[in-house]
C-alpha cells in the first residue's frame, strides 16, 4: 500500500557546450509561420550576471499561448483550436552581448484558474553555465490592460514587479526589450514552480 | 488529475554553491517566489520541434567512419513519480568524445577531436516511455574551476516531459568513477541518495555481445496522480 514514491531527478547545469546538443537548429528563434494570426512582435532578451556583465553562454527558452490565448497542448481545454501557423515554443543561445531575439506574436490572455484571465505573458526558462538548475521567470508587457488584475504579478512585491515587464524599444517598432538580471540590485524575479 | 508537488529541497542543488565558482555571480540572491500552477505551467511544448533523423539516436553512425572509443548503449525509461511511463517525449543529449573533448569552438582542452564523432543526439521515448542511444563512452576532462579540476565522465541530457513544470536538464554519470567525490557540480546536490540517482548502472542485459557495453539510466520527472485525500480542498 505505502509503496515509496519515486523522486524526481536532480538537475545539473547545461554547462558551456550545450550548443552542440540544443541550439544547432537556429530556426527555434522564430515561432511563426506565414499566416500566423495576431500582432507580430520581436522580444529581445539580454542576460546579465551579478556584475552587470553580459552572459555570453546562456540559453533562453520561451513557451506561450497563441494570439487568441490558446496553448497548443491537450490540457488546454478551451474550445478554440490552436493557430496552426504558430508554434508556442522557442529556444535560443545568447550571443557575446548576452542577447537573443525571438520573433513571435503578442500572446493572448489565458485563464487564471479562478474566474479571470492572466495578463499576456511569456513563460521563460533560463539555463547557463553556473546555473545548477533552470531559472523560471515571466515576461509581461508594458501597458497591457491585464497587468493590474494578474494573479501572479499580485504575488510579487510591488517594488520588484517592474523586473517582469518588457518595455517597447523606442527605435525599433514591434520590438520589446527584457533584461534578465541574475543577481544584484535590480535582480529579475524568478519563480519556484 | 496529475499534480506537481515541489521536490524535496535536498534533492536539488542550490543555485549558490561557491565550490562551483561560476555560481557566485550567476545565482539569484533574492528568494524565488512560489508560483501557483496555472494553465501556463500545466501545459508545455510536447512534440519534437523538428523531425528525428535516422541516426539521431546512434552517435556512432553519424559520419562516414566509426568513432574511436568504447561503444556503449545507454537505455532506460522516462517516468513520473508514480513510476508511470511518459511516452513520446523528446530526449536530447550531448557529450565529449572518448578523449574528453567537445566538438565546440570554446573547448580549449588539448585532446584530439574525432572526425567521426559529433557528440549530439536525440530521440523520442516509445509508447512505454523507453529510449535507447548508441554512443561512445565520454572521457573525463579538465576544467578551470579550481587547481587540477577534472569533470567525471558524463553525458548531458535534456527532457521536456508533459508540461512546463517537468522540464529537466541534467547529467548522467558512470558507476565507480573516482572523480565524483572531487566534482563540485555533482556534489552540489545535498542529499547523497539523490546524487546517486544520477549514476547509471552497468546492465549486462543491455549489452550487445561482441559489440557494445550497456548502461541503464531511468529518468524520473516531476508529477504524480492525486490520491483521494490529496485532491480535497
Amino acid at each position: 500500500m505505502s509503496r515509496d514514491r519515486l523522486r524526481s531527478l536532480p538537475s545539473q547545469t547545461v554547462g558551456p557546450f550545450y550548443h552542440l546538443g540544443l541550439t544547432a537548429n537556429t530556426s527555434l528563434g522564430c515561432l511563426t509561420r506565414p499566416g500566423a494570426k495576431g500582432d507580430h512582435i520581436r522580444v529581445c532578451f539580454r542576460l546579465l550576471d551579478g556584475d552587470g556583465a553580459p552572459v555570453p553562454d546562456g540559453m533562453v527558452e520561451i513557451w506561450q499561448a497563441d494570439a487568441a490565448g490558446k496553448y497548443d497542448h491537450p490540457d488546454d481545454t478551451q474550445e478554440q483550436a490552436p493557430d496552426p501557423a504558430f508554434c508556442g515554443f522557442g529556444r535560443l543561445p545568447t550571443d557575446a552581448d548576452g542577447i537573443c531575439k525571438f520573433d513571435t506574436v503578442y500572446p493572448g490572455r489565458v485563464p487564471d484558474g479562478r474566474s479571470g484571465c492572466q495578463a499576456s505573458h511569456l513563460n521563460v526558462s533560463v539555463f547557463a553555465r553556473g546555473l545548477l538548475g533552470r531559472l523560471c521567470t515571466r515576461v509581461y508587457f508594458e501597458g497591457d490592460p491585464g497587468l493590474v488584475e494578474d494573479s501572479v504579478l499580485a504575488l510579487v512585491p510591488e517594488d520588484r514587479r517592474q523586473t517582469l515587464i518588457a518595455g517597447r524599444d523606442l527605435r525599433q517598432p514591434g520590438q520589446w526589450n527584457f533584461e534578465i538580471r541574475l543577481q544584484g540590485e535590480r535582480e529579475t524575479v524568478f519563480f519556484d514552480i | 488529475m496529475k499534480h506537481y508537488p515541489r521536490p524535496e529541497q535536498d534533492d536539488q542543488p542550490p543555485f549558490l554553491y561557491p565550490p562551483y565558482t561560476s555560481t557566485v555571480r550567476r545565482a539569484p540572491a533574492k528568494p524565488l517566489i512560489q508560483l501557483p500552477h496555472t494553465l501556463s505551467e500545466l501545459t508545455g511544448p510536447l512534440y519534437g520541434h523538428n523531425p528525428i533523423g535516422e541516426t539521431d539516436n546512434d552517435l556512432t553512425r553519424q559520419h562516414p567512419g566509426e568513432p574511436i572509443g568504447e561503444r556503449i548503449i545507454v537505455a532506460g525509461q522516462v517516468m513520473d513519480e508514480d513510476g508511470r511511463p511518459i511516452p513520446h517525449t523528446l530526449i536530447e543529449l550531448w557529450q565529449s568524445n572518448a578523449a574528453g573533448r567537445y566538438r565546440h569552438n570554446q573547448d580549449g582542452h588539448p585532446a584530439p577531436l574525432d572526425p567521426n564523432f559529433t557528440g549530439a543526439g536525440r530521440t523520442m521515448t516509445d509508447h512505454n516511455g523507453n529510449y535507447r542511444f548508441m554512443t561512445i563512452k565520454p572521457g573525463a576532462y579538465p576544467w578551470h574551476n579550481h587547481p587540477n579540476a577534472w569533470r567525471p565522465a558524463h553525458i548531458h541530457f535534456s527532457l521536456f516531459g508533459p508540461c512546463f513544470i517537468t522540464r529537466l536538464v541534467t547529467q548522467m554519470y558512470f558507476p565507480n568513477d573516482p572523480l565524483m567525490p572531487f566534482d563540485p557540480i555533482s556534489q552540489s546536490i545535498p542529499d547523497e541518495r539523490a546524487r546517486r540517482r544520477l549514476i547509471s548502472h552497468f546492465d549486462l542485459s543491455l549489452t550487445e555481445p561482441e559489440f557494445a557495453l550497456g548502461y541503464r539510466f531511468d529518468f524520473v520527472l516531476r508529477g504524480r496522480e492525486a490520491r483521494p485525500f490529496e485532491g480535497r480542498p
